[in-house]
């Protein structure tokens, strides 16, 4: 029987989630294996360089470079303050010396008798991680950060904005095929995750920010829309770094119903502690946003095997471009030839038959395996 | 090389952003034909992240369709016997987002383009210049540095026993950002010195201890001087050693390959240069990938090679419209859409870029986006294909053309030969028409110009070949790989409307065809491949290349598509009401043949 690789998105519930904890620099870690970890607790700090400023002592000694050491009043790596004489010249028989001081705090981390410049290091800036979901330690990189594991749902998205956020999750709608109203947010919505239906326009998402919504789920968003947000026209899908209310898309752009099983899983966990990062990158090293809930019990399914991956007769599938965009169906045929489409595109397709008893022929490339366990 | 004698079954892949390409050489009848292609999503992200999973996946497409057993165990059968095995395996890759390098030179547009023009030729990514004189404050560019975490640094500046300080300031930069390499924690930045050779003891003092040091020639000895080659073959080993070694599946490919993996880029230009020594022409090629589109030139024996780096068709395929803007884009469409369909359309590609249009409209768009990305690709390309700057031009791969003003231009339109187009949406587009359509639409070739793509997009696999085994390369190359399109004959002003531009007669096989073209015209003359006698008579304003008012008489090529003769100015001008320009597009679309009417 033929078969063919795709694409898919994780909507898996009851199951194993293991989160890399990493510094971006080497530093401290502050949890040990088995350490029961909730999603604020700090697993490791470290400092990473502060900004640099140079000093052209050449030029405010008027001295040649390969004078600067005699020049210099302190010494490489040695803490400075502001206003600190770091620099002077002899001056003419011991008077009129010329003085250089230090235009902050910090650290001389370059002497160089070449360029006659020196460089001072400002203090270093303190950055600490935490365990994002709560959960155990499972592993520990010395220096680095730690893994931690965790059972419950993970969903992910297919492009957000936004990153890690936490709160408790509501629903605004009751079907996935409808939109929430703007009418709808108050108060009460400040710090939670909300679940928004198939689409999410500009007003909505700015008053939700207002109000201090830690998160928005929503099924599409229009892209202007999104660039809208942004303040810029998203070239390339690379973000997570924006300082705004995280966003989830869960199925693209447009006005999409959120997939029923997706949608369903939200349903059921609504007022727990939710974990969400809009961060995506669609480029090397691809990165989904996702959301993640604990369970309250360790049964866990099967784990994600890259047979999962693998369409054949029988997989369910969801077709992801036009003109059949977002409906769901069973492979029935995997013809092995390629077959002509109506833009004349010679592909190797397969043959999807949809909740409706339709079928319909499809490029295998436009069709997503659906990854749940349920 | 004897060696080269025993080889009966080459098997190449190229692992690209979004797929990898297998395909399969055979010899027959003494001659190397492809004979097999086959494809699979690339595999260097989560959840596999083992690049060795998508060739496999390919090579197994390759094996269905051929019936020839080329894996036992997932390891190649070695030699070929009747319908099994190979005997050698070569690839190419820009997964992972290809080679991404920095460099840096003393002034920006001197050594610091010369640095870029060795990187590029390279097959790399540049991500920025850093420059002594590029306005920005030191601790600025530490900032630059440590954001964008480079694979690699190139590291040039000074003329041979010039500027010192400067050289050596900007390795002082490098050290204290002390950047951390993209992939991999424990190993350091590899950084090559280029630059003025006085200065090397010094170069080494300051960053011996911090990233890993390769000295190389000045790639600027001289100003009046480029000596590009030994940087490059550098940048190119250590891709090898120290990137490729990182990225997820790697070590176990290079492991498999019989000879060193190449970018695919730079197997590209490989092919381009080798095009125009072979023909003795002046080439511009181009791949339009899912990232980047890369462009590349060879005129009066000098290659150049630019990369727009967010210009591509699908990752990228929405910085097309952010840099093209939805006006350029929608003026190619030639249907009513209303401008938030059609973005939300063009960004879903982006977000699942593996997808491919099933409609005729989507088709259409994609190939709307395609002409803008191809158009902002070249005029990249030649803003950055120069002369060298502030001198009078000598560079190493050529001294034989004319001295001109510094600075300005190579790629001249008028003296253009063929252009070679390559990528999914040129080689993959439903009729020939269609892609040749793009190139003129984009590239708009001046005077008389022939077209060409690559039939299937393997270009970068014989690129690698012909390293080793040119005459492989040339055979497939001549017989597989190369269509060719037909000639564009476009006068190269911009004219008043219905003005008669030219009359022509044209021996296609003894049929003798005969007509005149007026401007705003756009006509398509079947005409196959081979040579045609033609004859054009131009109005006394007009310029087909020889000069206002001179005429045309001689061969021309025909090819899959025939003759394009193209009276719509340049640039083109477009209808400005929205249904005329409709109305326009349609009927250039009907001229050519390009899409059914459905």
């Amino acid at each position: 029987m033929s078969k063919s690789y795709t694409p898919g998105l994780k909507v898996l519930k009851h199951t194993k989630v293991y989160k890399e904890r990493l510094l971006p620099l080497k530093g401290e870690v502050h949890s040990k294996i088995n350490d029961e970890v909730d999603s604020e607790t700090i697993v490791a700090s470290t400092e990473i360089p502060g900004n640099v400023q140079m000093i052209n002592m050449v030029n405010k000694l008027n001295i040649d470079p390969n004078q600067i050491l005699d020049c210099m009043t302190v010494n490489l790596n040695e803490k400075v303050s502001m206003n600190q004489i770091i620099a002077e010249n002899k001056g003419l028989f011991g008077l009129f010396k010329t003085e250089v001081k230090s235009p902050i705090d910090g650290r001389i981390i370059n002497i160089s008798d070449v360029t006659g410049q020196v460089v001072i290091a400002e203090k270093p800036l303190p950055v600490q991680v935490d365990a994002y979901i709560p959960g155990a330690v499972s592993k520990v990189y010395q220096e680095e950060g730690v893994v931690i594991t965790s059972e419950g749902t993970f969903i992910q998205g297919i492009i957000g904005i936004g990153g890690e956020k936490k709160g408790l999750i509501k629903l605004l709608v009751n079907n996935p095929k409808d939109s929430a109203d703007i009418s709808q947010l108050d108060d009460s919505h400040k710090d939670t995750i909300l679940v928004c239906g198939k689409h999410l326009d500009y007003s909505f998402y700015e008053r939700a920010k207002e109000i201090g919504v830690k998160g928005i789920i929503c099924g599409g968003i229009d892209y202007n829309t999104l660039s809208k947000i942004l303040g810029y026209s998203m070239g390339v899908a690379i973000t997570g770094t924006e300082n705004t209310t995280t966003l989830i898309i869960t199925e693209g752009f447009g006005s999409i119903d959120i997939a029923s099983n997706t949608f369903n899983l939200l349903k059921e966990n609504i007022n727990k502690n939710v974990s969400v990062n809009g961060a995506t990158q669609i480029r090397a090293g691809v990165l989904r946003p996702e959301i993640f809930i604990k369970s309250e019990n360790k049964k866990t399914s099967d784990k994600f095997h890259e047979k999962n991956l693998i369409i054949s007769e029988g997989s369910i599938v969801r077709v992801i471009r036009e003109p059949y965009f977002g409906k769901i169906g069973k492979i029935t045929k995997l013809p092995f030839e390629l077959q002509k489409m109506k833009s004349e595109t010679m592909v190797r397709v397969a043959e999807v038959k949809f909740d409706d008893n339709s079928k319909e022929i499809i490029p295998r490339a436009n069709l997503e395996v659906i990854l749940s366990n349920e | 090389m004897n060696f080269n004698k025993n080889i009966k079954v080459i098997l190449a892949t190229d692992c690209g952003s979004t797929t990898t390409k297998a395909i399969l050489i055979e010899l027959i009848d003494d001659e190397y034909r492809l004979t097999h292609r086959g494809e699979a999503p690339t595999t260097v992200e989560a959840p596999f992240e083992d690049v060795t999973r998508g060739v496999i996946n390919s090579i197994t497409e390759l094996e269905e369709l051929s019936s020839r057993k080329i894996l036992k165990d997932e390891n190649m059968i070695y030699p070929s016997k009747d319908r099994s095995g190979i005997d050698v395996y070569i690839s190419t890759s820009s997964a992972g987002g290809g080679l991404q390098m920095m460099v840096s030179g003393v002034v920006k547009n001197m050594t610091g383009e010369s640095a870029q023009r060795a990187a590029l030729g390279a097959g790399a990514i540049v991500m920025d210049i850093l420059a002594s004189n590029d306005k920005r404050l030191y601790h600025e560019k530490v900032k630059r540095i440590r954001d964008l975490r480079p694979d690699m640094v190139l590291l040039s500046g000074g003329v041979d026993g010039g500027t010192i300080t400067h050289v050596v300031e900007l390795a002082e930069i490098i050290k204290t950002a002390n950047p951390k390499p993209r992939l991999g924690t424990d190993y350091k930045l590899p950084v090559i010195y280029a630059g003025n050779s006085k200065a090397q003891f010094n170069i080494e003092e300051t960053l011996k201890d911090s990233v890993d040091l390769i000295l190389a020639p000045n790639i600027r000895p001289t100003l009046e001087k480029e000596n590009l080659k030994p940087s490059r073959d550098k940048i190119h080993d250590l891709f090898m050693e120290h990137v490729m070694a990182q990225a997820p599946g790697y070590d176990k490919l290079m492991k498999w390959v019989d000879h060193p993996i190449m970018p695919t880029p730079g197997a590209v230009g490989e092919i381009i240069k080798k095009i125009s020594e072979v023909e003795k022409i002046s080439v511009v090629g181009v791949d339009i990938g899912g990232a980047t589109t890369d462009v590349f030139s060879v005129f009066n024996g000098e290659f150049n090679r630019t990369v727009s780096a967010n210009l591509g068709m699908s990752y990228s395929i929405c910085n097309v419209l952010a840099e093209s803007g939805v006006e350029n884009v929608s003026r190619w469409v030639p249907f009513n859409i209303d401008s938030s369909q059609l973005t939300n359309s063009i960004a879903n590609k982006m977000i699942r870029p593996t997808t491919i249009p099933q409609s005729l409209n989507d088709l259409k768009i994609e190939q709307a986006l395609a002409r803008e990305a191809l158009r902002l690709s070249f005029i990249q390309h030649k803003e950055f294909a120069v002369s060298l700057k502030g001198v009078q031009q000598s560079r190493t791969i050529s001294d034989t053309f004319d001295q001109k003003i510094s600075g300005n231009t190579i790629v001249d339109m008028k003296k253009l030969d063929l252009i070679v187009g390559s990528g999914g949406v040129l080689s993959h587009a439903p009729r020939r028409s269609q892609a040749m359509r793009m190139l003129i639409d984009s590239f708009l070739p001046e005077g008389i110009t022939e077209i060409a793509v690559d039939s299937i997009f393997m270009m970068p696999q014989l690129g690698v070949l012909s390293t080793f085994h040119e005459r492989a390369a040339l055979e497939v190359f001549n017989k597989d790989c190369l269509i060719r399109l037909g000639t564009c004959i476009a006068p190269c002003n911009v004219f008043k409307k219905n003005k008669l531009l030219f009359n022509y007669e044209i021996d296609i096989n003894g049929e003798i065809v005969s007509g005149n073209l007026s401007s705003g015209e756009l006509k398509l003359i079947s005409a196959p491949i081979g040579k045609h006698k033609c004859k054009i008579i131009v109005d006394k304003k007009i310029d087909i290349g020889f000069g206002t008012g001179k005429d045309f008489e001689g061969f021309i090529n025909g090819g899959e598509v025939g003759f394009i003769l193209d009276g719509r100015g340049r640039e083109i001008f477009f209808e400005n009401d929205y249904n005329n320009r409709i109305n326009q597009i349609l009927n250039w679309s009907k001229e050519t043949n390009e899409y059914y009417e459905d």
